[in-house]
């Protein structure tokens, strides 16, 4: 029999397996296993969280594959990694390795200021991050299969995770709701692959999953943004840069699973301890804000 | 007759697909969050999703015990995927056991990573043409008791079975546009109904 690999519909469908779920970032197996243990969907095997990335400064690069190997080995969950936004040999030696799904992401320094990956070109799948439904079309007109905010990593603020799904959802009910003969204009003014805008219309929702990313430090911030929408949550920093990394992990995601029960959510915040120290967004420079890295 | 509800576990995985074919056959659906809605289903999915997560969860919303009980009832229960692991009464390189409703052994991940995972066209017994099956990461049954029935076999493994009130797959009809697998499902549900009565 036939056998088709990474095709689109198990592309995406690897992303709406992990709805509902937190992917955490991890550095090493010890806390890979953390992450496990607590629930996580999934680990994104890092060199540094995105607050250390901040402090560090210079270039930041894909991991170093023996952190990535170490993290594969570690876990049973899926493993993501990080390429740089247009690096395309960075992408192909993750998905060698056979990493689970990359992120083309502007947590590292970009490889290419003009051009994204053709993600459609790989076996493996791809995330990317968003700010509006025009750059959530392009990525997905690239083959990316799922999405997520941009918000503004290593922050532990969620102000940027905010803006963006509530722009995204927003965008996406015009969309919806407009009349055919509108839709190339809209394309023209989001930037957007039109046919993209036109599977949106017609499946009344966007064609990959859309998780929330950039800023989530404690279970209120995941709960907030499963309210708002998102299908599922990446916590960065907000884990292994707190003051009990296995209490916030495990906290984080039954908030994320019971989004609504506050009752729960109140309890899970109690006896946390400090969460990350975080950033005020006006006080981070220009050069210094990584969601406006890509287009 | 009242109209048969479907539920599926909402603990995390891709619950709304499973909704949404429920719903194209006709039917109720019910998000499972808690356990006390149990009772209110006559059948229960356990969608795709991270096994390992969804066992956690299941322990810690105290959700082992209920699931069990609900079996016992005979009320029909469909897992794909991590809700054929969460089934299996061994799985293999690991010592949990997870349920133990269905007498197979499952081995998790067992066409590889992501990269490996595939779409082809699946021979399912009882339907007529091919089923367009999704694998994800997929696990396969690597031994089955006598009891159990094999319905769907690739590269001589087995992807899809049922035993009693128990239906699995490896793969996920839920992400396709065809209802026949769950249609499957749906005739047990409806048989069991209707011994109930009697």
């Amino acid at each position: 029999m036939e056998k088709l690999l990474g095709t689109e519909a198990v592309k995406r469908g690897m992303a709406q397996m992990q709805k509902g779920g937190v992917i955490m970032d991890v550095v090493n197996a010890e806390q890979a296993k953390i992450a496990e243990a607590s629930g996580a969907v999934a680990v994104m095997a890092l060199e540094r969280v995105p607050s250390d990335i901040r402090k560090a400064g210079g270039v930041a690069r894909m991991a170093d594959p023996r952190i990535v190997e170490e993290v594969m080995n570690a876990v049973s969950v899926p493993v993501m990694a990080k390429a740089r936004i247009g690096h395309i040999s960075e992408a192909r030696v993750l998905e060698a390795m056979g990493v689970d799904y990359i992120d083309e992401s502007e947590v590292l320094t970009p490889a290419d200021e003009e051009f994204h990956l053709l993600k459609s070109d790989f076996t493996v799948p791809f995330v990317c991050g968003c700010r509006d439904l025009g750059e959530a079309a392009r990525r997905i007109g690239e083959g990316a299969s799922m999405l997520r905010t941009k918000g503004e990593p290593g922050t532990g603020n969620i102000v940027e995770a905010v803006r963006h799904m509530r722009k995204v959802n927003a965008q996406v009910r015009k969309v919806v709701r407009m009349n055919d003969d509108e839709l190339m204009t809209e394309a023209k003014i989001l930037g957007a692959p039109y046919e993209v805008l036109k599977q949106i219309k017609e499946a009344g929702k966007l064609p990959v999953v859309n998780f929330a990313a950039g800023g989530v430090a404690t279970p209120a911030d995941a709960a907030l943004m499963m309210e708002l929408g998102a299908d599922g949550v990446f916590v960065g920093s907000g884990i292994f840069k707190s003051e009990s990394p296995e209490k916030f992990a495990n906290a984080i995601v039954q908030a994320t699973t019971y989004y609504t029960d506050y009752d729960l959510i109140g309890k899970l915040s109690k006896e946390l301890g400090s969460a990350m120290k975080g950033i005020e967004i006006s006080k981070l420079g220009n050069e210094d804000r990584m969601q406006e890295r890509g287009w | 007759m009242t109209k048969l509800t479907i539920g599926v576990l909402g603990l995390q995985g891709a619950i709304e697909e499973h909704v949404k074919h429920i719903h194209d056959l006709g039917l109720q659906s019910l998000i499972i969050k808690k356990t006390e809605q149990l009772g209110e289903v006559d059948g229960l999915i356990l969608p795709g999703g991270e096994s390992t997560t969804m066992r956690k969860l299941i322990d810690r919303y105290e959700f082992f015990e209920p699931l069990k009980e609900f079996s016992n009832q005979g009320k029909p229960i469909f897992g794909t995927c991590a809700g054929m692991v969460l089934l299996a009464k061994e799985i293999t390189d690991s010592n949990t056991i997870h349920l133990n409703l269905m007498d197979i052994s499952v081995k998790r991940n067992a066409f590889g990573r992501q990269v490996d995972s595939f779409v082809t066209k699946l021979d399912v017994k009882n339907l007529k043409q091919p089923f367009n099956a999704i694998f994800i990461r997929a696990p396969y049954i690597e031994s089955a008791s006598e009891n159990v029935e094999i319905l769907a076999t690739y590269d001589g493994k087995i992807v899809a079975a049922k035993q009693d009130h128990i239906l699995v797959s490896s793969f996920h009809p839920e992400l396709t546009d065809d209802n026949r697998f769950l249609e499957i499902f749906v005739n047990m549900v409806k048989e069991q109904k209707v011994d109930m009565v009697r």
